[in-house]
Protein backbone atom coordinates (compact mmCIF):
# COMPACT_ATOMS: atom_id res chain seq x y z
CA UNK A 1 0.00 0.00 0.00
CA UNK A 2 1.30 3.70 -0.73
CA UNK A 3 0.81 6.06 1.65
CA UNK A 4 1.98 8.74 -0.04
CA UNK A 5 -0.71 10.82 0.79
CA UNK A 6 0.64 11.35 3.85
CA UNK A 7 2.74 14.10 2.83
CA UNK A 8 -0.45 16.21 2.26
CA UNK A 9 -0.75 15.40 5.56
CA UNK A 10 2.81 16.58 6.65
CA UNK A 11 2.09 19.59 4.48
CA UNK A 12 -0.97 20.63 6.30
CA UNK A 13 0.19 20.08 9.64
CA UNK A 14 3.53 22.25 9.35
CA UNK A 15 1.65 25.32 7.78
CA UNK A 16 -1.41 24.72 10.67
CA UNK A 17 1.55 24.91 13.20
CA UNK A 18 2.75 27.73 12.09
CA UNK A 19 -0.73 29.37 13.22
CA UNK A 20 -1.39 26.82 15.80
CA UNK A 21 -2.05 29.42 18.80
CA UNK A 22 -4.70 31.47 17.17
CA UNK A 23 -6.22 27.94 15.59
CA UNK A 24 -6.24 26.30 19.20
CA UNK A 25 -7.20 29.39 20.81
CA UNK A 26 -10.31 29.43 18.89
CA UNK A 27 -11.37 25.65 19.34
CA UNK A 28 -11.05 26.45 23.23
CA UNK A 29 -12.88 29.68 23.20
CA UNK A 30 -15.38 29.27 21.02
CA UNK A 31 -17.09 25.76 22.24
CA UNK A 32 -16.35 27.51 25.98
CA UNK A 33 -18.91 30.22 25.44
CA UNK A 34 -21.35 27.80 23.51
CA UNK A 35 -21.39 25.58 26.55
CA UNK A 36 -21.67 28.27 29.01
CA UNK A 37 -23.75 30.37 27.80
CA UNK A 38 -25.96 28.48 25.85
CA UNK A 39 -26.14 25.34 28.61
CA UNK A 40 -25.89 27.11 31.30
CA UNK A 41 -28.11 29.76 30.44
CA UNK A 42 -30.80 28.02 28.42
CA UNK A 43 -30.35 25.54 30.91
CA UNK A 44 -31.75 26.89 33.56
CA UNK A 45 -34.65 27.70 31.42
CA UNK A 46 -35.10 24.68 30.03
CA UNK A 47 -34.18 22.15 33.13
CA UNK A 48 -33.57 18.55 32.40
CA UNK A 49 -33.65 16.50 28.89
CA UNK A 50 -33.84 12.97 28.82
CA UNK A 51 -33.27 12.90 32.47
CA UNK A 52 -29.79 15.19 32.37
CA UNK A 53 -29.22 18.37 32.62
CA UNK A 54 -29.61 20.40 29.15
CA UNK A 55 -25.58 21.52 29.29
CA UNK A 56 -25.00 17.73 29.14
CA UNK A 57 -27.15 17.42 26.84
CA UNK A 58 -25.79 19.78 24.48
CA UNK A 59 -22.33 18.63 25.56
CA UNK A 60 -23.07 15.60 23.49
CA UNK A 61 -24.30 17.37 20.57
CA UNK A 62 -21.97 19.74 20.83
CA UNK A 63 -18.63 17.71 20.22
CA UNK A 64 -20.81 16.58 16.87
CA UNK A 65 -21.37 19.77 15.86
CA UNK A 66 -18.40 21.13 16.11
CA UNK A 67 -16.68 18.30 14.29
CA UNK A 68 -18.55 18.69 11.62
CA UNK A 69 -17.73 22.40 11.58
CA UNK A 70 -13.93 22.06 11.98
CA UNK A 71 -14.12 18.85 9.14
CA UNK A 72 -16.01 20.99 6.22
CA UNK A 73 -14.07 24.45 7.08
CA UNK A 74 -10.80 22.51 5.99
CA UNK A 75 -12.23 20.21 3.40
CA UNK A 76 -14.11 23.43 1.70
CA UNK A 77 -12.29 26.29 2.41
CA UNK A 78 -8.92 25.48 2.78
CA UNK A 79 -8.92 22.70 0.39
CA UNK A 80 -10.56 25.26 -2.17
CA UNK A 81 -7.77 27.65 -1.96
CA UNK A 82 -5.08 25.20 -2.13
CA UNK A 83 -7.18 23.72 -5.42
CA UNK A 84 -7.96 26.90 -7.13
CA UNK A 85 -6.67 30.26 -5.47
CA UNK A 86 -2.83 28.95 -4.77
CA UNK A 87 -2.86 26.16 -7.48
CA UNK A 88 -1.17 24.21 -5.06
CA UNK A 89 -2.54 20.74 -6.06
CA UNK A 90 -1.74 21.50 -9.84
CA UNK A 91 2.34 22.06 -8.52
CA UNK A 92 2.07 19.18 -6.82
CA UNK A 93 0.61 16.96 -9.05
CA UNK A 94 3.89 17.92 -11.27
CA UNK A 95 5.80 15.66 -8.38
CA UNK A 96 5.35 11.85 -8.18
CA UNK A 97 2.03 12.37 -6.09
CA UNK A 98 -1.37 11.78 -7.87
CA UNK A 99 -4.63 13.43 -8.02
CA UNK A 100 -5.86 10.13 -5.27
CA UNK A 101 -2.42 10.95 -3.53
CA UNK A 102 -3.81 15.01 -2.33
CA UNK A 103 -7.76 14.18 -2.32
CA UNK A 104 -6.86 11.72 0.23
CA UNK A 105 -4.17 13.59 2.12
CA UNK A 106 -6.47 16.45 2.38
CA UNK A 107 -9.63 14.41 3.47
CA UNK A 108 -7.54 13.03 6.45
CA UNK A 109 -5.98 15.71 7.53
CA UNK A 110 -9.83 17.83 7.60
CA UNK A 111 -10.94 14.67 10.02
CA UNK A 112 -7.73 15.17 12.17
CA UNK A 113 -8.12 18.91 12.65
CA UNK A 114 -11.57 18.13 13.36
CA UNK A 115 -10.36 15.87 16.18
CA UNK A 116 -8.78 18.39 17.50
CA UNK A 117 -11.96 20.58 17.52
CA UNK A 118 -13.57 17.83 19.17
CA UNK A 119 -10.79 17.27 21.83
CA UNK A 120 -11.43 20.59 22.83
CA UNK A 121 -14.69 20.47 23.61
CA UNK A 122 -14.04 17.44 25.74
CA UNK A 123 -11.39 19.16 27.75
CA UNK A 124 -14.06 22.00 28.29
CA UNK A 125 -16.27 18.98 29.12
CA UNK A 126 -13.95 17.74 31.86
CA UNK A 127 -12.62 21.84 33.02
CA UNK A 128 -16.19 22.42 33.73
CA UNK A 129 -16.73 19.01 35.31
CA UNK A 130 -19.48 17.41 33.01
CA UNK A 131 -17.58 14.42 31.63
CA UNK A 132 -15.62 11.99 33.97
CA UNK A 133 -13.09 9.23 34.01
CA UNK A 134 -11.47 8.07 31.26
CA UNK A 135 -14.47 6.31 29.24
CA UNK A 136 -15.76 9.67 26.97
CA UNK A 137 -12.29 9.87 25.31
CA UNK A 138 -13.72 6.45 23.40
CA UNK A 139 -15.85 8.98 21.11
CA UNK A 140 -12.55 10.52 20.10
CA UNK A 141 -12.44 7.83 17.43
CA UNK A 142 -15.97 8.39 16.23
CA UNK A 143 -15.26 12.25 15.84
CA UNK A 144 -12.63 10.95 13.52
CA UNK A 145 -15.15 9.06 11.66
CA UNK A 146 -17.46 11.82 11.73
CA UNK A 147 -14.78 13.80 10.63
CA UNK A 148 -13.87 11.70 7.46
CA UNK A 149 -17.94 11.28 6.67
CA UNK A 150 -18.06 15.29 6.75
CA UNK A 151 -14.73 16.38 5.04
CA UNK A 152 -15.55 13.74 2.41
CA UNK A 153 -19.02 15.05 1.36
CA UNK A 154 -17.35 18.67 1.77
CA UNK A 155 -14.37 17.68 -0.66
CA UNK A 156 -16.97 16.72 -3.41
CA UNK A 157 -18.28 20.26 -3.58
CA UNK A 158 -14.76 21.68 -3.07
CA UNK A 159 -13.69 19.65 -6.38
CA UNK A 160 -16.73 20.79 -8.80
CA UNK A 161 -17.21 24.54 -7.33
CA UNK A 162 -15.82 27.16 -9.77
CA UNK A 163 -15.65 29.90 -6.83
CA UNK A 164 -16.31 30.46 -3.02
CA UNK A 165 -20.10 31.42 -3.56
CA UNK A 166 -20.85 27.99 -4.75
CA UNK A 167 -20.61 26.67 -1.06
CA UNK A 168 -23.60 28.97 0.02
CA UNK A 169 -25.69 26.15 -1.44
CA UNK A 170 -24.29 23.53 0.72
CA UNK A 171 -24.70 25.79 3.70
CA UNK A 172 -28.12 26.92 3.02
CA UNK A 173 -29.60 23.08 1.63
CA UNK A 174 -27.34 20.75 3.22
CA UNK A 175 -25.36 21.54 6.33
CA UNK A 176 -27.97 24.25 7.82
CA UNK A 177 -30.86 22.13 8.03
CA UNK A 178 -29.07 18.88 9.26
CA UNK A 179 -27.64 20.80 12.11
CA UNK A 180 -31.35 21.62 13.66
CA UNK A 181 -32.48 18.46 12.61
CA UNK A 182 -30.05 15.73 13.81
CA UNK A 183 -30.88 16.46 17.52
CA UNK A 184 -27.80 18.70 18.41
CA UNK A 185 -29.31 21.04 20.23
CA UNK A 186 -32.57 19.69 21.24
CA UNK A 187 -33.80 16.61 21.32
CA UNK A 188 -35.21 14.68 17.88
CA UNK A 189 -38.08 13.59 19.87
CA UNK A 190 -39.57 17.63 19.97
CA UNK A 191 -39.99 17.33 16.35
CA UNK A 192 -42.63 15.97 13.84
CA UNK A 193 -42.02 12.44 13.73
CA UNK A 194 -42.06 12.66 9.81
CA UNK A 195 -39.15 15.13 9.88
CA UNK A 196 -37.74 12.67 12.43
CA UNK A 197 -37.45 10.12 9.54
CA UNK A 198 -35.27 12.60 7.39
CA UNK A 199 -32.94 12.84 10.53
CA UNK A 200 -32.45 9.42 10.28
CA UNK A 201 -30.32 9.60 7.00
CA UNK A 202 -28.80 12.58 8.22
CA UNK A 203 -24.95 11.52 9.45
CA UNK A 204 -24.75 14.44 12.21
CA UNK A 205 -27.99 12.77 13.83
CA UNK A 206 -26.28 9.16 14.27
CA UNK A 207 -22.87 10.89 15.62
CA UNK A 208 -25.40 12.76 18.01
CA UNK A 209 -26.60 9.74 19.04
CA UNK A 210 -23.01 7.80 19.71
CA UNK A 211 -21.65 10.62 21.31
CA UNK A 212 -24.07 10.83 23.94
CA UNK A 213 -24.42 7.28 24.32
CA UNK A 214 -19.88 7.23 24.73
CA UNK A 215 -20.04 9.87 26.60
CA UNK A 216 -22.87 9.63 28.87
CA UNK A 217 -23.93 6.63 28.66
CA UNK A 218 -26.81 6.75 27.59
CA UNK A 219 -28.82 4.25 24.80
CA UNK A 220 -27.68 3.60 21.23
CA UNK A 221 -30.94 2.56 19.47
CA UNK A 222 -28.53 1.18 16.54
CA UNK A 223 -24.48 1.52 16.51
CA UNK A 224 -23.10 -0.65 13.95
CA UNK A 225 -25.57 1.07 11.57
CA UNK A 226 -25.25 4.64 13.04
CA UNK A 227 -20.86 3.59 12.35
CA UNK A 228 -21.55 2.41 8.95
CA UNK A 229 -23.30 5.25 8.15
CA UNK A 230 -20.61 7.38 8.64
CA UNK A 231 -17.71 5.17 7.11
CA UNK A 232 -19.96 4.73 4.18
CA UNK A 233 -20.57 8.81 3.26
CA UNK A 234 -16.92 9.57 4.22
CA UNK A 235 -15.80 6.72 1.89
CA UNK A 236 -18.43 7.59 -1.28
CA UNK A 237 -17.64 11.26 -0.94
CA UNK A 238 -14.14 10.73 -0.83
CA UNK A 239 -13.91 8.34 -4.01
CA UNK A 240 -16.80 10.45 -6.05
CA UNK A 241 -13.92 13.97 -5.01
CA UNK A 242 -11.27 11.70 -6.20
CA UNK A 243 -12.88 11.32 -9.73
CA UNK A 244 -14.23 14.95 -10.06
CA UNK A 245 -10.64 16.47 -9.25
CA UNK A 246 -9.05 14.15 -12.04
CA UNK A 247 -10.88 15.04 -14.60
CA UNK A 248 -10.97 18.86 -13.29
CA UNK A 249 -6.95 18.31 -13.07
CA UNK A 250 -6.23 16.14 -15.80
CA UNK A 251 -8.20 18.12 -18.37
CA UNK B 1 22.40 9.73 -29.84
CA UNK B 2 19.31 8.39 -27.73
CA UNK B 3 15.74 10.37 -27.37
CA UNK B 4 15.11 11.83 -23.71
CA UNK B 5 11.55 12.79 -25.08
CA UNK B 6 10.11 11.32 -28.23
CA UNK B 7 6.57 12.77 -29.19
CA UNK B 8 4.50 11.04 -32.30
CA UNK B 9 1.16 12.31 -33.81
CA UNK B 10 -0.04 13.88 -30.82
CA UNK B 11 -3.73 15.11 -31.48
CA UNK B 12 -5.40 16.72 -28.71
CA UNK B 13 -8.69 18.62 -28.58
CA UNK B 14 -11.22 20.74 -26.36
CA UNK B 15 -14.87 21.16 -26.97
CA UNK B 16 -14.03 19.45 -30.34
CA UNK B 17 -11.20 22.16 -31.22
CA UNK B 18 -7.71 20.32 -31.68
CA UNK B 19 -5.16 23.07 -29.91
CA UNK B 20 -2.40 19.92 -30.33
CA UNK B 21 -2.93 18.63 -33.82
CA UNK B 22 -0.34 15.71 -35.06
CA UNK B 23 2.66 17.18 -33.39
CA UNK B 24 5.76 15.24 -34.15
CA UNK B 25 9.37 15.56 -32.77
CA UNK B 26 12.30 14.50 -30.47
CA UNK B 27 14.80 15.70 -28.42
CA UNK B 28 18.00 13.83 -27.58
CA UNK B 29 19.55 14.01 -23.85
CA UNK B 30 22.09 16.24 -22.78
CA UNK B 31 20.21 19.26 -25.48
CA UNK B 32 18.42 22.23 -25.09
CA UNK B 33 15.13 21.56 -26.78
CA UNK B 34 12.84 24.31 -27.49
CA UNK B 35 8.85 24.47 -28.73
CA UNK B 36 8.82 28.17 -30.57
CA UNK B 37 5.19 29.51 -31.31
CA UNK B 38 2.43 32.09 -30.91
CA UNK B 39 0.36 32.16 -27.82
CA UNK B 40 -2.51 29.54 -28.70
CA UNK B 41 -0.25 27.67 -30.71
CA UNK B 42 -0.62 24.79 -28.48
CA UNK B 43 2.96 25.12 -26.83
CA UNK B 44 1.51 24.37 -23.40
CA UNK B 45 -0.63 21.55 -24.23
CA UNK B 46 2.17 19.33 -25.59
CA UNK B 47 3.69 20.01 -22.42
CA UNK B 48 1.60 18.47 -20.86
CA UNK B 49 0.88 15.29 -23.01
CA UNK B 50 4.62 14.83 -22.61
CA UNK B 51 4.44 15.26 -18.31
CA UNK B 52 1.21 13.31 -18.33
CA UNK B 53 -0.78 15.65 -17.25
CA UNK B 54 -3.74 15.81 -19.54
CA UNK B 55 -3.97 12.55 -22.03
CA UNK B 56 -3.74 12.69 -25.75
CA UNK B 57 -6.76 12.04 -28.05
CA UNK B 58 -4.47 10.34 -30.50
CA UNK B 59 -0.62 9.94 -30.45
CA UNK B 60 2.01 8.72 -27.78
CA UNK B 61 4.55 10.17 -25.76
CA UNK B 62 8.10 8.46 -24.54
CA UNK B 63 9.56 10.17 -21.96
CA UNK B 64 13.05 8.84 -19.71
CA UNK B 65 12.01 5.66 -21.54
CA UNK B 66 8.29 5.81 -20.05
CA UNK B 67 5.69 5.75 -22.10
CA UNK B 68 3.26 8.59 -21.42
CA UNK B 69 0.42 8.75 -19.74
CA UNK B 70 0.61 4.93 -18.52
CA UNK B 71 4.00 5.54 -16.82
CA UNK B 72 3.84 9.32 -16.08
CA UNK B 73 4.07 8.87 -12.54
CA UNK B 74 7.67 6.76 -12.64
CA UNK B 75 8.55 9.44 -15.12
CA UNK B 76 7.87 12.03 -13.18
CA UNK B 77 10.84 10.83 -11.17
CA UNK B 78 13.25 11.58 -13.11
CA UNK B 79 12.09 15.35 -14.34
CA UNK B 80 11.62 18.89 -12.73
CA UNK B 81 9.03 21.33 -14.05
CA UNK B 82 8.86 24.77 -13.85
CA UNK B 83 5.37 25.72 -15.00
CA UNK B 84 3.96 28.44 -16.50
CA UNK B 85 2.53 30.50 -13.65
CA UNK B 86 4.18 30.20 -10.46
CA UNK B 87 2.48 27.88 -8.22
CA UNK B 88 5.50 27.96 -4.81
CA UNK B 89 3.53 27.09 -2.02
CA UNK B 90 2.59 30.91 -0.58
CA UNK B 91 1.88 29.14 3.38
CA UNK B 92 5.65 28.35 3.49
CA UNK B 93 8.90 30.55 3.58
CA UNK B 94 11.51 29.74 0.71
CA UNK B 95 13.37 27.11 2.37
CA UNK B 96 10.21 25.53 3.39
CA UNK B 97 9.29 25.43 0.23
CA UNK B 98 12.37 23.83 -1.31
CA UNK B 99 12.22 20.93 1.76
CA UNK B 100 8.56 19.88 1.05
CA UNK B 101 9.04 19.53 -2.38
CA UNK B 102 11.99 17.48 -1.79
CA UNK B 103 9.24 14.96 0.30
CA UNK B 104 7.07 14.97 -2.56
CA UNK B 105 9.62 12.91 -3.78
CA UNK B 106 10.04 10.82 -1.03
CA UNK B 107 13.43 12.54 -0.30
CA UNK B 108 14.02 12.00 3.31
CA UNK B 109 13.61 15.66 5.17
CA UNK B 110 17.37 15.42 6.42
CA UNK B 111 18.70 15.33 2.65
CA UNK B 112 16.28 17.70 2.12
CA UNK B 113 17.62 20.34 4.18
CA UNK B 114 21.05 18.98 3.50
CA UNK B 115 20.83 20.41 -0.09
CA UNK B 116 18.95 23.22 0.71
CA UNK B 117 22.49 25.61 1.03
CA UNK B 118 23.60 24.43 -3.26
CA UNK B 119 20.23 25.20 -4.36
CA UNK B 120 19.54 28.53 -2.89
CA UNK B 121 23.25 29.79 -4.02
CA UNK B 122 21.69 28.50 -7.57
CA UNK B 123 18.92 30.76 -7.55
CA UNK B 124 20.58 33.24 -5.99
CA UNK B 125 18.56 33.35 -2.76
CA UNK B 126 21.17 32.79 -0.40
CA UNK B 127 20.01 36.00 1.62
CA UNK B 128 16.09 34.85 1.39
CA UNK B 129 16.05 31.46 2.95
CA UNK B 130 13.17 32.86 5.98
CA UNK B 131 11.74 34.69 3.36
CA UNK B 132 7.63 34.37 2.60
CA UNK B 133 7.03 33.78 -0.70
CA UNK B 134 5.03 37.14 -1.01
CA UNK B 135 8.03 39.07 -0.39
CA UNK B 136 9.77 37.83 -3.81
CA UNK B 137 9.72 39.59 -6.73
CA UNK B 138 8.99 38.36 -10.18
CA UNK B 139 12.52 37.29 -11.22
CA UNK B 140 13.37 35.88 -8.08
CA UNK B 141 9.84 33.47 -7.68
CA UNK B 142 11.10 32.16 -11.01
CA UNK B 143 14.61 31.22 -9.81
CA UNK B 144 12.93 29.84 -7.32
CA UNK B 145 10.73 27.64 -9.44
CA UNK B 146 13.46 26.59 -11.15
CA UNK B 147 15.63 25.54 -8.03
CA UNK B 148 12.94 23.36 -6.43
CA UNK B 149 12.31 21.77 -10.10
CA UNK B 150 16.12 20.49 -9.38
CA UNK B 151 15.47 18.94 -5.64
CA UNK B 152 15.27 15.02 -7.50
CA UNK B 153 18.57 15.73 -9.54
CA UNK B 154 16.46 15.20 -12.79
CA UNK B 155 17.22 14.08 -16.24
CA UNK B 156 15.44 16.65 -17.76
CA UNK B 157 13.99 19.96 -16.97
CA UNK B 158 10.54 20.94 -18.56
CA UNK B 159 10.31 24.78 -18.42
CA UNK B 160 7.25 26.21 -19.68
CA UNK B 161 8.08 30.13 -20.84
CA UNK B 162 10.45 30.23 -17.97
CA UNK B 163 10.85 34.17 -18.90
CA UNK B 164 7.55 35.44 -19.70
CA UNK B 165 6.85 38.89 -17.59
CA UNK B 166 10.34 39.46 -16.21
CA UNK B 167 12.36 42.60 -16.49
CA UNK B 168 15.72 42.31 -18.85
CA UNK B 169 17.91 41.89 -15.58
CA UNK B 170 16.05 39.02 -14.46
CA UNK B 171 15.34 37.04 -17.73
CA UNK B 172 19.74 37.70 -18.44
CA UNK B 173 19.95 35.83 -15.01
CA UNK B 174 17.71 33.02 -15.35
CA UNK B 175 19.70 32.61 -18.69
CA UNK B 176 22.78 32.27 -17.30
CA UNK B 177 21.33 29.18 -14.75
CA UNK B 178 19.35 27.87 -17.50
CA UNK B 179 23.01 27.46 -19.64
CA UNK B 180 24.78 26.55 -16.17
CA UNK B 181 22.43 23.49 -16.05
CA UNK B 182 22.91 22.39 -19.81
CA UNK B 183 26.32 22.80 -19.45
CA UNK B 184 26.05 20.03 -16.31
CA UNK B 185 24.20 17.51 -18.84
CA UNK B 186 20.63 18.34 -17.89
CA UNK B 187 18.44 18.22 -20.82
CA UNK B 188 16.06 21.78 -20.92
CA UNK B 189 12.75 21.24 -22.73
CA UNK B 190 11.63 24.75 -23.23
CA UNK B 191 8.66 26.49 -24.34
CA UNK B 192 9.03 30.26 -25.64
CA UNK B 193 7.39 32.86 -27.68
CA UNK B 194 10.82 34.91 -27.47
CA UNK B 195 13.02 34.19 -30.52
CA UNK B 196 15.79 35.86 -28.60
CA UNK B 197 15.64 33.60 -26.17
CA UNK B 198 15.24 30.30 -28.65
CA UNK B 199 18.36 31.47 -30.62
CA UNK B 200 20.57 32.21 -27.53
CA UNK B 201 19.64 28.80 -25.55
CA UNK B 202 18.45 25.96 -27.40
CA UNK B 203 20.80 23.48 -29.52
CA UNK B 204 17.68 22.74 -31.69
CA UNK B 205 14.04 23.78 -31.94
CA UNK B 206 10.53 23.02 -33.54
CA UNK B 207 7.89 26.02 -34.65
CA UNK B 208 4.50 24.77 -33.52
CA UNK B 209 1.84 26.79 -34.80
CA UNK B 210 -1.67 25.70 -34.80
CA UNK B 211 -1.24 22.78 -33.19
CA UNK B 212 1.60 21.26 -35.84
CA UNK B 213 4.94 21.48 -35.97
CA UNK B 214 6.01 23.55 -39.09
CA UNK B 215 9.57 23.53 -38.97
CA UNK B 216 12.53 21.30 -36.64
CA UNK B 217 16.39 22.21 -36.67
CA UNK B 218 19.26 24.27 -34.92
CA UNK B 219 18.08 28.13 -34.93
CA UNK B 220 20.97 28.06 -37.40
CA UNK B 221 19.79 25.48 -40.19
CA UNK B 222 16.47 27.27 -39.63
CA UNK B 223 17.62 30.52 -40.89
CA UNK B 224 20.20 29.18 -43.21
CA UNK B 225 16.94 26.74 -44.66
CA UNK B 226 14.20 29.52 -44.58
CA UNK B 227 15.27 33.03 -44.92
CA UNK B 228 18.10 35.13 -47.16
CA UNK B 229 20.49 36.46 -45.21
CA UNK B 230 20.17 40.02 -44.82
CA UNK B 231 17.16 41.66 -44.05
CA UNK B 232 16.58 45.71 -44.82
CA UNK B 233 13.84 46.84 -43.39
CA UNK B 234 12.65 50.57 -44.85
CA UNK B 235 10.53 52.98 -43.50
CA UNK B 236 9.07 56.32 -44.26
CA UNK B 237 6.89 58.29 -46.23
CA UNK B 238 5.65 56.93 -49.48
CA UNK B 239 7.36 53.58 -48.52
CA UNK B 240 4.68 52.02 -50.18
CA UNK B 241 5.22 53.51 -53.82
CA UNK B 242 9.10 53.23 -52.98
CA UNK B 243 8.53 49.04 -52.37
CA UNK B 244 6.15 49.11 -55.32
CA UNK B 245 8.43 50.94 -58.24
CA UNK B 246 11.87 49.82 -56.54
CA UNK B 247 12.22 47.00 -54.19
CA UNK B 248 9.82 44.59 -56.02
CA UNK B 249 12.19 44.33 -59.06
CA UNK B 250 15.58 44.37 -56.53
CA UNK B 251 14.55 42.40 -53.68
CA UNK B 252 14.70 38.33 -53.69
CA UNK B 253 11.79 38.32 -51.43
CA UNK B 254 9.56 41.19 -50.29
CA UNK B 255 7.09 41.71 -47.76
CA UNK B 256 5.12 45.21 -46.77
CA UNK B 257 3.75 45.66 -42.95
CA UNK B 258 1.72 48.65 -42.23
CA UNK B 259 4.59 51.15 -43.21
CA UNK B 260 7.40 48.68 -42.82
CA UNK B 261 8.80 47.31 -46.36
CA UNK B 262 11.21 44.18 -45.15
CA UNK B 263 13.35 43.54 -48.11
CA UNK B 264 14.91 39.89 -47.86
CA UNK B 265 18.24 39.53 -50.11
CA UNK B 266 21.94 38.18 -49.98
CA UNK B 267 22.90 41.82 -50.38
CA UNK B 268 21.84 45.38 -49.41
CA UNK B 269 23.86 47.45 -51.58
CA UNK B 270 21.37 47.18 -54.65
CA UNK B 271 18.81 48.28 -51.90
CA UNK B 272 20.22 51.16 -50.20
CA UNK B 273 21.13 52.22 -53.52
CA UNK B 274 17.62 52.50 -54.62
CA UNK B 275 16.61 54.68 -51.62
CA UNK B 276 18.70 57.33 -53.29
CA UNK B 277 15.80 59.49 -54.71
CA UNK B 278 13.61 58.65 -52.13
CA UNK B 279 15.47 61.24 -49.03
CA UNK B 280 12.32 60.86 -46.23
CA UNK B 281 12.56 57.20 -46.19
CA UNK B 282 15.06 55.84 -43.63
CA UNK B 283 16.43 51.67 -43.52
CA UNK B 284 17.84 49.89 -41.26
CA UNK B 285 19.97 46.27 -42.00
CA UNK B 286 20.93 43.82 -40.21
CA UNK B 287 21.45 39.69 -40.49
CA UNK B 288 18.45 37.40 -40.62
CA UNK B 289 17.27 35.86 -37.61
CA UNK B 290 14.97 33.59 -35.96
CA UNK B 291 12.26 36.21 -35.92
CA UNK B 292 11.95 36.31 -39.95
CA UNK B 293 11.67 32.90 -39.72
CA UNK B 294 9.07 32.46 -37.13
CA UNK B 295 7.00 35.71 -39.45
CA UNK B 296 7.68 33.90 -42.72
CA UNK B 297 6.31 30.88 -41.42
CA UNK B 298 3.43 31.86 -38.99
CA UNK B 299 2.42 35.08 -40.57
CA UNK B 300 2.24 38.54 -39.19
CA UNK B 301 -1.26 38.13 -37.98
CA UNK B 302 -1.54 38.78 -34.04
CA UNK B 303 -2.77 35.38 -32.26
CA UNK B 304 -4.88 35.22 -29.48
Amino acid sequence: MNLRFLHIVERNFLVWRKLMIPSLTTNLADPLFYLVGFGFGIGSLVGTVNGRPYVEFLAGGMLCYSTLNSATAEALYSAFSRLKMQRTWEGILHTPMTVADIVIGEWLWAALKAVLSGSAILLIMYALGIAHGFRPLVVLPVLFLLGLCVAGLALVMTTIAKGFDFFAYYFTLVLTPMSFLSGVFFPLQSLPVSVQKIALILPLAHAALLSRGLVFGDDIPHPVLSLLLLAVYGVIGVAVSVRIATRRLHR
Amino acid sequence: MTAILSVQGLVKSYDGRPVVNGATFSATAGECFGILGPNGAGKTTTMRCCLGLTAPDEGGVELCGYSIPAMAREARYRVGVVPQFDNLDPDFTVTENLVMWARYYEISKRDARAMVPRLLELAGLEDRADARIDALSGGMKRRLTIARALVNDPDVLFLDEPTTGLDPQARHLVWDGLRRLAKEGKSLILTTHFMDEAERLCDRLCIMDAGKIIAEGSPRQLIESHIEPVVVEVFGEGVHEWAEKEASVLVERLEVSGETAFCYTHSADAILAAMSSYPQLRAMRRVANLEDVFIKLTGRDIRD
